[in-house]
C-alpha cells in the first residue's frame, strides 16, 4: 500500500475551529470532537448512504444543503450545523416520516428503543402538521424467528447495507417508488421462503425502528443489539492489512 | 382577580391521560388551591362553560359529536392543549382508518355478536371516516405527546401556565412511552 502523508484540513464547525484528515466527511469530523450532528439512516460500519437527509448541514458561501454523512472536508470549510433553516427542515423530515406510515409508538415492540422516536423527541416533532397517509401495509410473519412489519419501515436501507457489506447475503432490497417504496427479501418472495438469508439477524439489529423485529417480543420488549457492527469492520479491516 | 378556570375533555381515548392527571397525586390539591376545575371527566358540570383558561384535551376526533365538542371547547378556551398521543396523532382509535366505517361497525356488530348483531343507528354519534388529531380541526396552542403523558409534565405544563409562563417541555416526553 502506498504511504500517502496524511493531509490535514482545518475547518470551522458551527464556530469551532477543528482539524480534520483529508477525505474525512463532515459527519465523521464532527463525532470525533463530540459535536453533535442528527443521523437516521446513517450507522457507523455502514457505507454513508445520504437518504434520510437528517443530517443535511448548511456551507458558507453556498445556498445549498450538504449531506454531512457523505461531504467531504475542504481547506477553510465553514460548516453551519444549527440553523432555524435546518431546524424547520429536520423537523418537516420526521414530521414526512410519521405520516407516510402509521407509526404508532404506543404498541409497537420498539417503544422506547426506536431511533424515529428518539429523533422526534430530540428535534422538538410534538405534533404532524400534514395528514396522515393511513395506507395499509402488509406484516410478513412467515420467517420463523424474525418479523418485518413495513407499518414500521422508514427506508433508511440499513438492512439492505448490512446484507450485502457486512453478511454478503444480499436477501434485502428495494422495491418500488414514492410511496410505493418497500423493502423485499430476494425477489419479492416472503422471508421464511427466502434462499439467500442466513438467518444471521444483522437485519433486524441494525434496523432503527420496529420494522424488523425478533418474533416473541411484545409492545417495548424489542432493544437492539448492535455492537457487532464498529468490532466486525474494525477486525475485517485488520485482517485485510 | 377571579381564580384561574380549567377544564379537562375526554374524546376518543383510554382515559389513560386522565388517569396521569390523577398521578400528580397529592399536587392536585394543590392545584385545586390556585385555579378552578370547572369542567372534566373527574367534576360533575354538564356543559362546557364559557371563559375557560386552560382546556386539556385527551383523545383523537372519531365521530361528528367530538368534532363538535372540540370547536366549542375551542371558542370557549383562551389556551388549548393537546393531551397525550391520540389527541396529537389519533394513535391507536386511529388504528381503524385504513378500514372503512362500515367494515370497522359490521366486525364490531355484527360479525363479534351472538346476540342482538345489528348495527346501532338511533342515538349515537355517527363515527367520521377517519380518525383525525384535534390539529387538524382545531387550532392547538401546546401538544403534550406520551402514552399517556408523565404526571411531573402534565404538573409543570399547568403551573407553568397558571405562573404566565410558556412550558418548555418537550424533552421530557414523547410519542410512546
Amino acid at each position: 500500500m502506498d504511504e500517502q502523508p496524511i493531509a490535514i484540513k482545518t475547518l470551522t464547525i458551527d464556530g469551532k475551529e477543528v482539524g480534520a484528515r483529508s477525505g474525512d466527511t463532515i459527519l465523521q469530523v464532527a463525532q470525533e470532537h463530540g459535536i453533535w450532528i442528527p443521523t437516521l439512516c446513517f450507522l457507523d460500519g455502514l457505507t454513508a448512504y445520504g437518504s434520510c437527509r437528517i443530517c443535511m448541514v448548511e456551507l458558507e458561501g453556498n445556498n445549498r444543503l450538504f449531506p454531512a454523512c457523505v461531504t467531504k472536508v475542504y481547506e477553510g470549510m465553514v460548516v453551519i450545523i444549527h440553523s432555524p433553516r435546518l431546524e424547520h427542515y429536520r423537523r418537516v423530515i420526521v414530521e414526512m416520516l410519521l405520516s407516510e406510515r402509521p407509526h404508532i409508538c404506543s404498541v409497537c415492540v420498539s417503544n422506547g428503543h426506536c431511533e424515529l422516536q428518539t429523533m422526534a423527541q430530540l428535534l422538538g416533532v410534538t405534533s404532524v402538521r400534514y395528514p396522515y397517509l393511513m395506507r395499509k401495509h402488509d406484516v410478513d410473519a412467515s420467517n420463523h424467528r424474525f418479523l418485518h412489519d413495513d407499518n414500521r419501515c422508514i427506508l433508511c436501507g440499513r438492512c439492505v447495507r448490512v446484507c450485502s457489506e457486512i453478511e454478503g447475503a444480499h436477501t434485502w432490497a428495494f422495491s418500488g417508488r414514492g410511496v410505493e417504496s418497500r423493502i423485499v427479501t430476494d425477489l419479492d418472495q416472503p422471508w421464511g421462503e427466502s434462499e439467500s438469508c442466513t438467518g444471521c439477524s444483522k437485519c433486524v439489529h441494525v434496523c432503527p425502528t420496529g420494522a424488523l423485529i425478533e418474533k416473541g417480543r411484545s409492545v417495548a420488549e424489542m432493544a437492539k443489539r448492535r455492537q457487532f457492527l464498529p468490532y466486525l469492520t474494525v477486525m475485517r479491516k485488520e485482517d485485510a492489512e | 382577580m377571579s381564580r384561574p378556570k380549567i377544564a379537562t375533555l375526554w374524546l376518543d381515548g383510554c382515559s389513560g391521560c386522565h388517569m396521569s392527571i390523577l398521578d400528580m397525586d397529592q399536587r392536585i390539591l394543590e392545584l385545586a388551591s390556585r385555579a378552578d376545575i370547572v369542567y372534566s371527566p373527574l367534576v360533575d358540570t354538564k356543559e362546557f362553560p364559557e371563559g375557560v383558561d386552560v382546556a386539556i384535551v385527551e383523545g383523537a376526533i372519531s365521530t361528528d359529536e367530538d368534532v363538535h365538542k372540540i370547536r366549542l371547547v375551542r371558542s370557549r378556551s383562551k389556551f388549548l392543549i393537546s393531551l397525550g398521543d391520540c389527541a396529537i396523532t389519533g394513535n391507536v382509535p386511529s388504528m381503524r382508518n385504513p378500514f372503512s366505517t362500515q367494515e370497522i361497525l359490521e366486525r364490531t356488530f355484527v360479525e363479534n355478536t351472538t346476540t342482538n348483531p345489528i348495527i346501532p343507528s338511533e342515538d349515537i354519534p355517527k363515527l367520521l371516516d377517519k380518525v383525525v388529531p384535534l390539529h387538524h380541526v382545531v387550532d392547538v396552542d401546546l401538544h403534550l405527546p406520551g402514552c399517556p403523558p408523565p404526571a411531573d409534565v402534565i404538573w409543570e405544563t399547568v403551573t407553568k401556565l397558571l405562573d404566565g409562563e410558556m412550558p418548555e417541555v418537550t424533552i421530557k416526553t414523547r410519542f410512546g412511552k
